[in-house]
């Protein structure tokens, strides 16, 4: 067993060769699990935008507002994601003409994947409320974009939060994947570090699996308290 | 965007040659994956239900860590730091074990049925690291099911005399089983789509298949497509499945 070399290396796994310097963006070769972390952050915050806009594309009654979206989805959903990196790491440069970094191009990657699930959570989650909701809110007079943004959205999107929680966990473990195109994240780190000494594959994959578990632990575990108390206060259907 | 494409270069002789196989084997390794995954997902479900705690906690502690930790560092940590969990012997005896592989390759004029060869360490390490990564959501998904059911039809087939095992076996499992098996089709969809993190330690499935036409041929584009459309076409497949299961065996009962 050789568990010193986890602990000589330790530092190096949590954030990699990262600098803090006053030139923008202030932070520069991030790397190991702050790396992941950053990544899976922006990754979960721009595909929420995305599959806002997707999930409530598909519910459209206009086809050529869903269709689109239907196809998005379905597409997204049927492809691994490794092969959405290696499209957007190898084929973008081809396709716009100059090259695109490891991370920027593994970020890519994930909000695209990430905003097909994301859609899919918001149309279950809208789908979930009783129709009464919409009727009622049409009812009184507001517009189909007024409903939503006034009645349908607070109460559903309140109802998603922890689908959200959910799929940022599994975006975490996803990020273990922009290992392959050289983005130096926490399995890259490992990958490294466990070239470089030979000696302790094992322990240096367990330390990072736990680093990996703790983060997505207590995320998966705050979800789960997240749902008891939600359900609650859910409006239910007659 | 200035690209040719050759669509030939990629669609016939050696190079789709190669896609086949990859497709090939991202089956094999998916099949034989999936009946492991299910058998040790069920065991694991039971322990999970049993009333002996250590079982529980085993069991628990099964399916939350292997829920919450990458499939990536898996695949990675059962290729390289299995030597860890696993005695020098077995492993010896591991590599030098002959087994027999039944042979898919009928298209392209191949015609054999099978063959005995050496065990393919890295396939075996991602039937592996996959089985045990879907084991525990699948694990999930069939406690899920068991749990959806009341328990009030526990309770009624108890008071109607019927033992703990029958009530189980005729009126639980049954409901049960309706309600698990679509999200068991959509957790073995996930499986083929994650076979695709064996590449990284050589398993020579769809996309490490692509990757290499991609490095041969300099036709990334056309080997992308054609394995995508591959991944797409198998996942439009088991949609269908679902889809049709859901029309033809899914009563809506209410509670």
């Amino acid at each position: 067993m050789h568990w010193e070399v986890v602990w000589n290396n330790f530092d190096y796994f949590l954030w990699g060769a990262t600098k803090f310097d006053g030139v923008f963006p202030y932070i520069h070769n991030v790397g190991g699990l702050l790396a992941s972390i950053i990544l899976a952050v922006l990754g979960i915050f721009f595909a929420f935008w995305i599959g806002m806009a997707f999930g409530l594309m598909r519910l459209s009654k206009k086809p050529w507002l869903r269709y689109p979206s239907v196809f998005y989805i379905e597409v997204i959903r049927g492809v691994p994601l490794l092969m959405l990196i290696f499209w957007f790491y190898f084929l973008a440069p081809v396709a716009m003409g100059k090259n695109l970094p490891g991370f920027q191009s593994s970020l890519i990657a994930f909000v695209i994947f990430t905003g097909a699930y994301i859609a899919e959570i918001v149309r279950a989650g809208v789908l979930a409320l009783p129709s009464g909701q919409l009727e009622a809110a049409r009812g009184t007079g507001l517009s189909q974009a007024q409903a939503m943004v006034f009645v349908i959205l607070p109460q559903a999107l309140r109802n998603m939060i922890p689908s959200f929680v959910n799929q940022f966990v599994s975006l975490t473990k996803d990020t273990s994947l922009a290992y392959v195109i050289g983005v130096n994240e926490l399995t890259r780190t490992a990958v490294q570090v466990d070239n470089r000494e030979m000696n302790a594959s094992a322990e240096i994959y367990i330390t990072i699996a736990v680093l990996y578990f703790i983060v997505c632990w207590v995320l998966t575990s705050t979800s789960r308290r997240m749902e008891k108390q939600l359900s609650r206060y859910q409006a239910r259907g007659s | 965007m200035n690209y040719n494409f050759e669509w030939d270069v990629v669609l016939s002789g050696e190079y789709a040659q190669w896609l086949y196989e990859g497709f090939v084997t991202t089956m094999q390794i998916s099949v034989v994956s999936l009946v492991c995954a299910m058998l040790l997902g069920i065991i694991i479900c039971v322990m999970r239900m049993t009333p002996f705690k250590p079982f529980r906690w085993f069991a628990l502690a099964f399916t939350e860590f292997f829920r919450n930790t990458p499939l990536m560092v898996q695949i990675l940590f059962w290729y390289f730091g299995a030597y860890l969990v696993i005695p020098e012997g077995i492993m010896t005896w591991l590599n030098e074990l002959y087994v027999f592989v039944p042979g898919a390759f009928t298209l392209f004029g191949h015609e054999f049925v099978g063959e005995w060869m050496l065990l393919n360490v890295e396939f075996f390490s991602g039937v592996i690291a996959l089985t045990v990564y879907t084991s525990a959501f699948i694990a999930e998904e069939i406690r899920a099911g068991i749990f959806s059911i009341p328990k009030n039809q526990l309770e009624a087939s108890r008071a109607v005399g019927l033992s703990f095992t029958q009530a189980y076996r005729y009126v639980v499992l049954p409901q049960a089983l309706r309600i698990v098996v679509p999200p068991l089709i959509s957790q073995s969809l996930n499986l083929i789509k994650n076979s695709s993190l064996c590449m990284v330690i050589g398993v020579s499935e769809l996309t490490y298949m692509a990757r290499q036409v991609e490095s041969y041929s300099f036709r990334g584009f056309e080997a992308f497509t054609v394995a995508t459309l591959i991944y797409l076409c198998i996942s439009l497949v088991v949609s269908l499945c679902i889809n049709l299961y859901n029309k033809h065996f899914m009563l809506q009962v209410k509670y």
